[in-house]
């Protein structure tokens, strides 16, 4: 039980959470039985029936419908009275801005990507509010505190980025079965049902060969007039046997390799329509788009089924038969996404051909979805342990009880006897740009200033920037540098010209401007304050910055400074970041249905825990709060017990 | 639906799938009856790792398990859907394991609480609406069944009224797995005798929270499961001791650094069981008497008595209402071994479990006497 004191921080306290999906279900839950009056929750997803398994407050019935205001429903069920404010909103909306966090005690964060988490971080910072941060994966999970000048924030460590693949992996050397995913996804997939004017390697690498790149836009692109059977075929042969035949030409780049086999529609299978068994008829086209699917046609039920080369092409050539006359309204709009289930069809079945080809092993369309959405491993109980943690560690934040912080990991193997093991928090990194310095504010008028005014007037003059490079989220705004392209420069020189308010990304009042300059490895953040008016004798530049002391101080080496040198090791090396749900180009290298170890999850993009198993300073830490809890015997009878005694 | 209630009928009649071959062949039952007979010996042997042959997962278990499949495998989801589960005494720390194993689809789950509702038993518990309390004369274990119906359709929820320590031992044969919360140390004892005569293998659990901490209780008896070391799948076998033979164990004779709360949970769990308290009715005008307990065991076992700190048990005594976050750390963790012990995934816990949220650690202490000692 919640002793006095802890109750009256409890029931006084404004919080804020941020999604409301498997840690947030739990989280509410949590919460609200343990007091909490007034909590804020933004989310902004909508339910959807794998979510079922571990989001305990939704339903089938709610499909669809906002999370953060199905959990408030659901909660205020077995707690009326208190007060529960849902947003369906991305916290990243202009809204969220440092007044609105500076209303709460502290922010609970159970979301599932790196860009909302660093997001709301510097939210936190700006704010003066403290962060509990979470994660899980699988049976792993964390819950870290970060509260400003007392603990290291979120990005006090480097987290790794998303993993990329070389292009001509993708397009001309895959060795695993991801690169094929990759390819089939968003190389193959985009360019047949995606945006026609996006760039695409897969034109790249067939124009190399070809004589022109008409004639190649020509190959992809449906005739009038064309039979979908043959259509189908077509860009079957074409990207399975033709680009194979004149991959294999290039006798160079198969030295050291295994050479690829061409594989044509016509061998892998008969020229007979597939799914003759009457099955095509009972297709169920009505309703729902997204149920439409050639799995279904064909007969195939169980996606854990691995399917032979055969199943793979019938598989291909019906899910593209469907796209073009189920969904061909939809066809130059389409982009990847796992809850398509024929989209998942057609990326599975052309990544097994082309892994054929390769001599890869296929895999089935239940271990290739999980691939291609990058799909984390989630259930109830751990999202259940790190909302009962983060609960105990936002108690001791509002007690102000910093001597008690805790980063807790939850381990799958236990660890000194240990499944749950808290460490003290670190200290914040010095050299951390989004917290060791004050971060900055800077008034200006957005709907008259120029962006020019803003990169002379502050990033160059104020900031010391040479080579400055203006982000806004993950938008850029402004680059300079000489191994840019000449669209870019011409884009970049336009926004130059616009103001503010009216760039492709609007920086309005609340915008949380990014400032690099790369070559002196020097990063900030600018909080954006809109102001009409500015004193002409006072406020020349017609714009004030504030929060930065020593308008030049540069740090040449920026990484460089050893400070906290042990800190910035320990994590570099152990800390990775995830997407749950997150339909970006990040792969989980590891191989699905696997069991992973946790030295393994330090090197999946996809994991939202800290590794640490390796790591000295956290093992000291840990021993570091471990109290002497050996057992002291009145009289050593056995020479057993004696020995103990003289070990302590 | 998945699957029709018929089905679900004959799985609770039947718990291997050996004695539901025999009724459904009438006419091979003489041979099929050895095969059975066979299977239950293995099932004895390996927990329930080797009665499933091959059935499918529907296409809505498939949607439905999606994220979880990914982390312990199809073959597992088919495990948990045909096991059943016994829980008793649902305060917040077993509804919210009761959560857990229903999001993910155990076979059947019943609940054993006949207590009418007061506002104390509800202070950890979401699953009952406060409001509906007044009046309703249904039972803790009632309010609680029909939520939880709500939230997996595919999950057979009910009740079993009765006072848990006269349930006779064929009564546990039903299930894979008893959970047991609010138990005095006679009750503890006698369930889990109980479960051990079963022919099968009943994985036998208690747990209890008191304030800002918990403690869980597992007996798995004989287990062995498969463990991959180096890619190579490895079997191991761990031996449980019973309850009573655990906390028979002489103090001076444990790990050298046993958790704290182990002591002083054994120290009011014996103060209550003399005083003949209902469990968890204690209060801090108790902490002289349970002083006095504590010296009288201290001594007659040889260990210093700063052990069991006044603090702790203080805190033990007083924590009459639960701790929320500390129920779903506690609740999180027993549901994850449940599913270990059901699946035979993973390193299961042997055999207690400690969490207190003054220090955060979430600890396991192995306490058993080994063999050359007993």
């Amino acid at each position: 039980m919640a002793s006095e004191q802890q109750l009256s921080a409890i029931k006084g306290a404004k919080v804020l959470m941020v999604g409301a999906g498997g840690i947030g279900c739990e989280l509410l839950k949590t919460l609200a039985l343990s007091g909490f009056k007034d909590v804020h929750i933004i989310d902004m997803d909508t339910i959807e029936v794998s979510n079922l398994n571990r989001q305990f407050l939704f339903r089938q019935s709610h499909v669809g419908q906002s999370k953060a205001k199905v959990a408030r429903d659901a909660v205020l069920k077995f707690r009326p009275h208190i007060s529960i404010t849902p947003y369906h909103a991305n916290v990243k909306d202009p809204e969220f801005n440092v007044d609105f966090f500076k209303q709460f005690n502290v922010v609970l964060n159970g979301l599932d990507n790196l860009d909302a988490r660093r997001h709301v971080n510097r939210l936190c910072l700006a704010a003066g509010v403290p962060l509990v941060e979470s994660g899980t994966t699988g049976f792993l999970g964390q819950v870290t505190v970060h509260v400003k000048g007392k603990t290291e924030c979120y990005e006090c460590q480097p987290k790794p980025a998303p993993k990329t693949y070389p292009v001509c992996t993708i397009t001309s050397t895959p060795s695993k079965f991801v690169h094929c995913i990759v390819w089939a996804k968003d190389l193959l997939f985009a360019k047949l049902f995606g945006d026609k004017n996006q760039e695409n390697d897969l034109n790249v690498r067939a124009s190399d060969a070809s004589s022109s790149s008409q004639q190649t836009e020509d190959v992809f692109e449906r005739k009038n007039d064309e039979d979908i059977e043959q259509y189908g075929r077509r860009i079957f042969d074409h990207v399975f046997g033709y680009n194979i035949e004149l991959a294999l030409s290039n006798e160079d780049t198969w030295k050291n390799r295994n050479r690829p086999r061409p594989i044509y529609s016509k061998d892998a299978i008969p020229v007979e329509p597939v799914g003759q068994n009457g099955n095509q008829a009972k297709n169920l086209a009505a309703g729902n788009p997204l149920s439409v699917s050639a799995m279904a046609s064909l007969g195939l039920k169980n996606p854990q089924d691995l399917w032979s080369l055969k199943e793979n092409s019938a598989v291909f050539l019906e899910a593209l038969k469907l796209f073009f006359s189920k969904r061909e309204k939809e066809i130059g709009n389409l982009t990847f996404d796992k809850d398509d289930q024929l989209a998942v069809e057609f990326v599975t079945a052309a990544a097994n051909i082309r892994a054929s080809s390769f001599g890869i092993p296929l895999h089935s369309l239940f271990e290739a979805k999980g691939i291609a959405g990058n799909i984390v491993h989630a259930v109830a109980t751990t999202n259940a342990i790190i909302a009962g943690l983060i609960v105990i560690e936002a108690i001791k934040v509002l007690q102000n009880d910093i001597t008690n912080y805790r980063m807790t990991y939850c381990l799958e193997h236990p660890s000194r006897k240990m499944l749950l093991m808290p460490v003290e928090p670190f200290e914040p990194n010095k050299s951390c740009y989004v917290c060791s310095e004050t971060p900055l504010t800077l008034e200006i008028n957005t709907h008259r200033s120029k962006l020019k005014d803003l990169v002379d007037k502050i990033v160059k003059a104020k900031l010391g920037m040479n080579l400055p490079l203006i982000m806004h989220g993950s938008s850029l705004l402004y680059e300079v540098g000489d191994d840019l392209e000449e669209d870019e420069v011409a884009n970049y020189a336009a926004n130059l010209e616009k103001v503010l308010s009216e760039l492709p990304s609007p920086v309005m009042g609340g915008t949380i401007l990014t400032v690099e300059d790369l070559q002196q490895e020097l990063k900030c953040s600018i909080n954006v304050k809109h102001r009409d008016e500015f004193d002409e004798e006072k406020e020349p530049d017609g714009m004030v910055l504030s929060g930065w002391t020593q308008p030049l101080a540069v740090e040449k080496n920026g990484k460089g400074s050893t400070d906290n040198g042990a800190s910035t090791s320990r994590v570099s090396e152990a800390t990775s970041v995830v997407t749950e749900d997150d339909d970006e180009l990040q792969i989980i290298p590891t191989q699905i249905g696997k069991k992973r170890k946790l030295s393994d999850i330090s090197s999946a993009a996809s994991s939202e825990v800290s590794s640490f198993s390796n790591d000295a300073k956290i093992k000291r830490k840990a021993e570091e709060a471990d109290d002497n809890n050996d057992l002291v015997m009145l009289d050593g009878g056995s020479s057993e017990n004696s020995k103990k005694k003289r070990e302590q | 639906m998945a699957r029709n209630f018929e089905d679900q009928d004959m799985m609770i009649d039947n718990q291997n799938p050996g004695l539901k071959v025999l009724l459904c062949n009438a006419e091979e039952v003489g041979e099929k009856y050895m095969i059975a007979r066979k299977r239950e010996l293995l099932h004895m042997f390996f927990g329930l790792q080797l009665d499933m042959d091959g059935e499918e997962l529907t296409e809505q278990e498939t949607a439905l398990y999606d994220r979880q499949i990914r982390v312990w495998g199809a073959d597992a989801q088919r495990r948990l859907s045909k096991s059943h589960i016994l829980v008793s005494g649902l305060k917040g720390t077993v509804v919210e394991f009761c959560k857990n194993i229903v999001l993910a689809g155990v076979g059947s789950l019943t609940l054993n609480d006949d207590r009418l509702v007061t506002e104390e038993l509800l202070s950890a518990n979401f699953l009952v609406p406060l409001d509906e309390i007044v009046d309703s004369g249904k039972s803790l274990a009632e309010l609680c069944c029909d939520s939880l119906k709500d939230f997996n359709p595919m999950v057979r929820v009910s009740v079993e009224k009765g006072e848990l320590s006269n349930f006779s031992a064929d009564f546990f044969d039903k299930f894979d797995v008893v959970v047991i919360s609010s138990c005095s140390l006679s009750t503890k004892q006698s369930i889990n005798e109980k479960c051990r005569k079963s022919i099968k293998r009943i994985a036998f659990y208690t747990v209890d929270c008191r304030d800002s901490c918990g403690e869980i209780f597992v007996d798995l008896q004989n287990y062995i499961y498969t463990k991959k070391k180096n890619d190579e799948a490895v079997e191991c076998l761990l031996e449980y001791p019973s309850f009573e033979e655990a906390v028979s164990v002489p103090w001076r004779s444990l790990p050298r650094r046993v958790s704290k709360l182990y002591l002083a949970m054994r120290v009011i769990e014996k103060f209550e069981e003399l005083e003949d308290r209902i469990p968890g009715e204690t209060s801090a005008a108790d902490l002289l008497n349970v002083q006095k307990l504590r010296k009288e065991l201290c001594e007659a076992q040889s260990l210093d008595e700063s052990q069991i700190p006044d603090s702790l048990l203080e805190r033990l005594l007083e924590g009459r209402r639960e701790f929320p976050p500390v129920c779903a750390v506690i609740g999180g963790i027993l549901g994850q071994e449940v599913i270990k012990a059901i699946s035979g995934k993973g390193d299961p816990l042997k055999n207690f479990f400690f969490f207190d949220a003054m220090d955060g650690k979430g600890v396991i202490e192995d306490i058993f006497r080994p063999k050359s000692q007993a």
